[in-house]
């Protein structure tokens, strides 16, 4: 099945996989570098040591920029978003919802700062219309009583999951690019100022793979300094800032609502489907590794935020999550928002190497831009002269991508009038057959497919119960399809449920308290999966 | 409502006298009643329906105690006698295991007299089947259930029969998970009669098949792929008001023993339950009030008044003791907030850590539990909540169940061990008082 690739067996026993690029990093930008490739014609497979925007990709408001949020402190980056905005408003109108935004600011908001504004986004070319109090109010009905200022800005949101799902898929369509989950980089095998192969390793099974390609792309995201370094590279300096955000259960606006004041804590407040996000704190961080939420952390996003909504102190919240952006190091920095949000392609040729190259900061908005200019780095070392086809051509819809959508789901159930078509999540109505499509030809699903993998890929186990009940229902249908044949469907059923309660663990009270406590009862008390014996070893620890 | 309706409606307001009142109707109300009823205290009970529905239908006395590690209980006294060592508080720590065998024995055998057949508690936990295909420890199954007890203990040639629409319960899955210690168990799904398309319920089939013609109908499709088992396991589906004469009448017409396997919450054993107590208790003269929330305990010197109203008017019931068993989170009886825990009927303070941070751990399934579990009301060795300063609230106030504070009912698999236990021994005190 594989035309530019091919993965022979050595004597060793150990597997090795050929290709013309390879991609480390699953985040958007990681998916985009694939799709720009092939549609140059350039073969690529792409690694992530865990799944498709696993990271910051996953991790953010969904929040497609108009840029006004940096017109104060990084007009570039105002301006990169601008332009992203637009392009990808155009081309992958699937995965964009075009709300609008409005930055407003309330009663004890630095006037200057709102008086200030409208200049500021002229001169990024972004559109700014003031409106009255009163006026936002009407759009916007959960808005402080004491609002001051409105504006108006095109602010729409993003699921970046289906985004990075549908880069991957076309890519796969175009030339048989290839995206291998749970694969992690171990090592560089260097000769002569060439990365000569990659030493990788499943980190399902332990099974190390030998990666052969002719260019390496770190497109590692807040880990790219990491990856950089067993690559010898030590011209790769990033700051890790640790943002959290808080997930509602209802959509409490129509639009993107920002506070319109310098960036700070809880002022962003994007609708994605049928619920809302909330952010972000931001802290800086030594470590990748167990970044979660903390109560302080939740706490303060609801402060702030219900200056803007006073609903958010008292709304149900049914997740918080936390990721690490990487920000571009930059002397005198002290402060992280302050920091460029803008993005860096290094080539490694100041380090002696000649087919390696990182790009890394940015942000979710500019993740074709970051695509384009790595792929262009690329495509001229391979002697490729294909120009960059990303801000022309439009980006395929995939069946198998569109499950991530909120309220995509039970539209299509309904519409389809199958009563043998159960549904097995309720709260987000997810039917069998979708899980029958993800399990056969979603990106990624090719060797294995796990309860999170299937929740990455729609939207199971998004809603109220945050999979509580639908994890045991997946499984039953799974072992029923005789997908499962052991205990493996246990030890997934468990590893989900765990990994969904990261996410629950500090905004557990009100009905959530009830609605954990039904989960443990049945989780642990009827089933047992706190006393397991594991069949397999357990897995490392590593978010 | 529509107004009209509502405005020629009479409204009446009824008021009852009585010398116990009980409020909850979860395992730990319906066992106060019960032992109060037993032992001729005039009772009445009201209050939201408890998590009953969510019960599997077992009975678990202790399956897990926290010593160095967690270790599964065989032999749930043994347990005990380790609990009251190390965790002295436990609300199960400051009863007899005399009052808790005599609990038990009392409370089956009352629900095994009004209909429901559950075995008497033996000295050990059985080994019972989940319908992910694992195995739990209780002190007492249904009847309707031993088999399977008995056929997984004996490795018996056993098919388990699923049903095609009935989510969250795969045979597939229990045979998957068991297969390797009991070879001889095997996988079968059928069509249940009249049910064949779309999503099916428990709820529904199991009223089904109080109806004779549809026992027939599902006892020939079972009959076609039985092969040869010498015993069935099907989802807990086996009739809703006589589950032992539905069960007895599917073994004749199967020629074998067949057994139920707990279904994914609501169960149909859960509501069997709650159904038998709402029709039994109003028979043997109780005042029960179910699904309605009371909103006010007033306390006078001689008495007490609860407050409560339904779609009829407003209610009064005037006691000489009541019995708070409200339950936890999932039943109203605790709330929690952002800022913590809180009684909220009588404003009882409630044991808790000092930050939400320290509600939970960090992972999921710690094998210690978490902290927020143990949270709840103090009582005495009366069970009667304590105030502030410690002494009991009032003399007229006890507690029974899952509200009180130092015991982890999930993860100790204790939940019917300290509804009993507790509701026992309130009962007791509460009878010493009206003495």
């Amino acid at each position: 099945m594989v035309t530019h690739s091919s993965t022979t067996r050595q004597t060793t026993g150990r597997r090795t996989f050929e290709t013309e690029v390879l991609v480390i990093g699953g985040g958007v930008t990681g998916a985009g570098i694939l799709r720009d490739l092939a549609l140059r014609g350039i073969h690529g497979l792409l690694i992530d040591k865990k799944d498709l925007c696993a990271g910051a990709s996953g991790g953010n408001h969904g929040l497609l920029h108009s840029g006004a949020r940096y017109v104060s402190n990084d007009l570039q980056s105002a301006v990169e978003c601008r332009e992203e905005g637009e392009i990808l408003k155009r081309l992958a109108p699937q995965c964009i919802d075009n709300t609008g935004g409005l930055f407003v600011s309330v009663e004890g908001d630095d006037e200057d700062f709102a008086g200030k504004f409208p200049g500021f986004c002229l001169a990024a070319g972004i559109s700014c219309q003031e409106i009255s109090a009163t006026e936002a109010r009407q759009l916007e009905p959960g808005l402080s009583a004491s609002t001051r200022r409105a504006f108006m800005v095109p602010d729409a949101t993003v699921d970046p999951f289906r985004l990075a799902l549908e880069n991957v898929a076309h890519a796969r369509t175009l030339n048989e690019s290839i995206y291998r989950p749970h694969t992690e980089i171990i090592s560089f095998d260097i000769e002569a100022g060439i990365i000569r192969s990659a030493l990788c390793r499943d980190n399902r099974s332990g099974e190390e793979l030998r990666v052969i390609a002719r260019q390496y792309v770190n497109a590692g995201g807040a880990w790219a300094m990491n990856i950089a370094h067993l690559a010898g590279c030590r011209d790769v300096h990033l700051l890790y800032s640790k943002g959290t955000l808080l997930v509602t259960h209802d959509r409490l606006t129509k639009r993107v609502i920002n506070r319109l004041r310098p960036p700070s804590d809880g002022d962003i407040l994007v609708p994605g489907g049928t619920v809302s996000v909330l952010g972000t704190t931001s802290l800086r961080t030594e470590s990748l590794d167990r970044v979660l939420p903390t109560v302080d952390e939740v706490n303060r996003n609801i402060l702030e935020g219900a200056a803007m909504l006073p609903a958010l102190a008292h709304t149900r919240y049914i997740r918080a999550f936390s990721r690490v952006r990487p920000l571009l190091q930059s002397v005198g920095d002290s402060d992280d928002r302050s920091a460029t949000r803008g993005f860096a392609l290094l080539d490694h040729q100041s380090q002696n190497l000649k087919n390696f190259c990182t790009i890394t900061g940015g942000k979710l908005t500019t993740y074709r831009l970051m695509a384009e200019k790595a792929a262009d780095l690329v495509a001229g070392r391979m002697a490729n002269t294909t120009a960059c086809r990303t801000a022309i051509d439009p980006m395929p819809g995939g069946d198998a991508c569109r499950w991530t959508e909120p309220g995509a789901s039970p539209k299509y159930w309904y519409q389809a009038h199958n009563t043998e078509d159960t549904i097995l999540c309720e709260c987000e109505m997810v039917p069998q057959s979708a899980i029958d499509q993800i399990i056969h030809c979603a990106p990624g699903a090719e060797e294995d497919m796990t309860l999170e993998a299937i929740a990455l890929r729609s939207r199971a186990g998004k809603g109220p119960c945050q999979g509580s009940f639908c994890g045991i229902r997946i499984a039953s249908y799974l072992y029923d399809r005789g997908y499962y044949q052991d205990r493996t469907g246990l030890i997934h059923m468990r590893d989900f449920f765990n990994e969904r309660f990261k996410g629950q663990r500090t905004v557990i009270w009100g009905q959530q308290m009830a609605q954990m406590e039904l989960a443990e009862a049945l989780h642990c008390g009827l089933l047992g999966l706190d006393c397991l014996e594991d069949v397999c070893q357990d897995t490392p620890e590593n978010e | 409502m529509n107004d009209r309706v509502e405005n020629t409606m009479i409204q009446e307001a009824r008021h009852f006298e009585t010398d116990l009142a009980v409020i909850g109707s979860g395992l730990a109300g319906f066992a106060a009643s019960t032992f109060a009823l037993n032992r001729g205290i005039r009772t009445a009970q009201a209050g939201n329906t408890g998590a009953v529905a969510y019960t599997t239908g077992y009975l678990d006395l202790l399956g897990r105690v926290h010593n160095e590690d967690v270790c599964p209980v065989t032999d749930p006294w043994q347990g005990l006698r380790q609990l009251r060592q190390s965790q002295p508080l436990h609300p199960m720590a400051r009863v007899s295991e005399d009052d808790l065998r005599a609990a038990f024995r009392e409370f089956t055998s009352f629900i095994s007299d009004c209909g429901i057949i559950y075995n008497a508690p033996g000295q050990f936990n059985a080994t019972a089947l989940t319908p992910a295909g694992t195995l739990k420890p209780t002190l007492c199954v249904p009847a309707t259930m031993q088999a399977g007890v008995d056929a997984l203990a004996r490795k018996a040639r056993c098919v388990i029969v699923d049903f095609k629409g009935l989510r969250g319960f795969s045979a597939r899955q229990v045979v998957a998970n068991l297969k390797d210690t009991w070879p001889e168990l095997r996988a079968e799904r059928v069509l249940f009669p009249e049910m064949e398309t779309g999503e099916i319920y428990p709820e529904v089939m199991a009223r089904a098949l109080e109806v004779p013609a549809h026992r027939q109908a599902l006892a020939e499709r079972i009959r076609a792929v039985v092969g040869d088992a010498e015993v069935i396991g099907v989802p807990a589906v086996l009739g809703m008001h006589n589950p032992d004469l539905v069960m007895a009448e599917m073994m004749r017409l199967l020629g074998r023993p067949i057994f139920e396997i707990p279904t994914m919450p609501p169960s149909v054993p859960g509501i069997r339950l709650r159904e038998m107590f709402e029709q039994v208790f109003p028979q043997k003269g109780l005042v029960l009030i179910p699904q309605q929330k009371v909103d006010k305990v007033v306390f006078n010197a001689d008495d007490l008044q609860l407050s409560l109203s339904d779609n009829f008017g407003p209610i009064t019931i005037r006691a000489k003791a009541v019995i708070l068993a409200t339950g936890r989170f999932l039943s109203g009886g605790l709330t929690a907030a952002i800022d913590g825990i809180r009684e909220p009927l009588l404003g009882l303070p409630v044991t808790q850590t000092a930050s939400r941070e320290d509600w939970y751990h960090l992972q999921y399934m710690d094998k210690r539990g978490h902290e927020i579990h143990r949270t709840g009301i103090e009582v005495d060795d009366k069970f009667r909540p304590l105030g502030e300063n410690g002494q009991p609230v009032n003399d007229r106030l006890f507690a029974a169940g899952l509200i009180l504070a130092h015991q982890d009912w999930i993860r100790g698999r204790c939940g019917a061990g300290v509804a009993l236990a507790s509701a026992y021994k309130a009962v007791e005190a509460v009878q010493e008082l009206l003495r």
